[in-house]
């Protein structure tokens, strides 16, 4: 278990974070959400002992980070932001480098470097020199180094960043799968990846933690969650839509002819809305309904 | 004490992936027998020994070591590894100590590669063999010297060209200290005591006699001390100082 109370860490007169307190437990997937510069990578760095804090503490099972940082550094997998690697070694090379240091005894090494190969497909690239891997390669030879030695807790700075959209979900299906009854914290720009992967989001704006929660919760501060968009064939009288119970506000996107009518907070408008098209026979092409928009909320918290 | 092997056993191999090892090393060779051969009159001299061609190490490893040496922590800095590194369940102190094994390593490498220089004075000559390795010893002592200096200028910027120019800065500043061009700036003021200290800085001084054969122990505590001393200050600088 991982326990945050009060970190700080300023360089200089920067404040990179600022008082922020959480709890992680096993079992959580927890995505670190936040504009650039929030302080995520910050966060994550305090986290494996990299960098002290200015004020206040990790703690992991209890024992403190910066006082007992080699003997936590054991349980943590870390893949720091832009995957980091010594780029004149081949794949190999590294892989049995890391699981050295990490004093993994010949058969148990053995048998990791097999599994993260098998795991992120790495059979190809063995004796390339990382400096000649494309980026998603070098992405996944970071994954490999941080998961080699199966730790208790993994923490992933952008672990999809520079990946195309087949691997991402290959890796996002890999972290799901390492995840069971581990503490994995991952940090990310795509908001969909927290809905795909995480139990649980927590968004970081200006070093200051501003949402912690599911990412259904946060799904439903946004405005669209269970907003019902009509497209309708031809002109119709619309108005009495907004008399539905349940419906708060319409908005009519006059470029395309969508109608999007919101629901007051915590009720579910598409029976009612469903049942008046019926009624009135409106002409409704298409119909769906908003599983709300994280774009929007991530803006609404962050600025 | 297995992590330090790792790590300096991934730094040596480092050395001879890129091409350094070997630039550093033939440069050393041609440059140490210009010297010995044309510079310090070794056939000219008529003497059964090696002094032309260790007078010369000091101002070798001056502009050597510290390129050999520029990298070691201005490229984990410079590339991010240094994150890497230091969230592995290492110590500072055994990243530092394995590195500076590893690029001690290569400078023994350079070192023993000079044999041929040996051989050609055995062939000559009967000099004193004993003599003869006790000075490669000595210069040996005296290069860990140089590259705990430039291991700690190193450590202290992400760029591998300003760290060369600082190591070589502070390594001359050791070299002179004992001759003519820094204790003249001194003796018009400052007092005899001082003056004795400054000079007693010198690596010159020190290894004047290992040069000649002769393995004091108040010189190879010297070089020893100054080794360790600044191999600390690298230590002191990585653990303030780890993110850019």
């Amino acid at each position: 278990m991982i326990s945050v109370k009060n970190l700080s860490k300023s360089f200089g007169s920067f404040v990179a974070v600022n008082d922020l307190s959480f709890d992680v437990n096993p079992g959580d997937i927890v995505g670190f959400l936040g504009p650039n510069g929030a302080g995520k990578s910050t966060t994550m760095k305090m986290l494996t002992g990299f960098l002290t804090p200015t004020s206040g503490y990790v703690r992991i099972d209890g024992r403190r980070v910066n006082k007992h940082t080699t003997r936590l550094q054991k349980q943590i997998g870390y893949l720091p932001e832009g995957a980091p690697a010594y780029e004149e070694m081949t794949v190999y090379q590294f892989l049995h480098f890391i699981a050295d240091v990490r004093g993994m005894a010949k058969k148990e090494k053995m048998a990791g470097l097999t599994q993260v190969i098998e795991q992120l497909e790495l059979y190809d690239v063995l004796d390339q020199s990382i400096e000649t891997l494309s980026k998603g390669f070098k992405r996944r030879v970071g994954l490999a180094q941080a998961i080699i030695h199966n730790p208790q807790i993994l923490i992933l700075d952008e672990p999809t960043d520079g990946l195309d959209p087949n691997q991402k979900q290959h890796v996002r299906n890999l972290i799901t799968s390492l995840s069971k009854d581990k503490l994995v914290i991952i940090s990310t720009h795509i908001l969909e990846e927290v809905s795909a992967v995480c139990n649980r989001a927590m968004i970081i704006a200006d070093g200051v933690k501003k949402f912690d929660g599911t990412p259904l919760q946060l799904q439903q501060q946004s405005r669209y969650y269970q907003a019902v968009t009509l497209k309708l064939s031809y002109a119709a009288d619309i108005t009495g839509l907004l008399e539905i119970e349940g419906v708060d506000d319409m908005h009519v996107d006059k470029k395309t002819g969508e109608v999007t009518l919101f629901p007051a907070t915590g009720q579910f408008i598409l029976g009612p809305v469903t049942e008046y098209i019926h009624h009135y026979k409106l002409p409704v092409d298409r119909l769906h309904v908003d599983q709300g928009r994280l774009e929007d909320v991530f803006m609404q918290i962050t600025s | 004490m297995k992590t330090t092997f790792f790590i300096a056993r991934r730094e040596f191999a480092a050395f001879f992936a890129t091409p350094i090892a070997y630039v550093f090393i033939a440069i050393f060779l041609i440059l140490s027998g210009i010297f010995t051969f044309f510079v310090g009159d070794f056939y000219e001299r008529g003497q059964a020994d090696l002094l032309p061609f260790f007078n010369y190490h000091p101002w070798l490893y001056l502009f050597l070591v510290p390129a050999i040496a520029m990298r070691s922590w201005s490229e984990e800095r410079r590339s991010g590894t240094i994150e890497l590194l230091m969230t592995l369940p290492i110590t500072a102190t055994q990243a530092i100590a394995g590195k500076f094994i590893a690029a001690w390593a290569v400078l023994l490498l350079a070192l023993l590669l000079t044999f041929p220089v040996w051989v050609t004075l055995n062939y000559l000559g009967q000099p004193d063999n004993g003599i003869i390795l006790a000075a490669y010893t000595g210069s040996w002592l005296m290069s860990g010297a140089f590259l705990a200096i430039s291991m700690c200028m190193s450590a202290l910027t992400k760029n591998q060209v300003i760290a060369f120019i600082l190591a070589i800065l502070v390594c001359f500043l050791f070299v002179v200290s004992g001759s003519g061009i820094v204790l003249n700036a001194f003796e018009k003021w400052a007092a005899p005591g001082v003056l004795d200290t400054v000079a007693s800085f010198s690596f010159l001084t020190h290894f004047e006699a290992m040069a000649a054969g002769v393995l004091a122990l108040n010189d190879i505590l010297f070089f020893l001390l100054v080794t360790a001393v600044w191999l600390y200050a690298g230590l002191t600088v990585i653990e303030q100082k780890k993110a850019v």
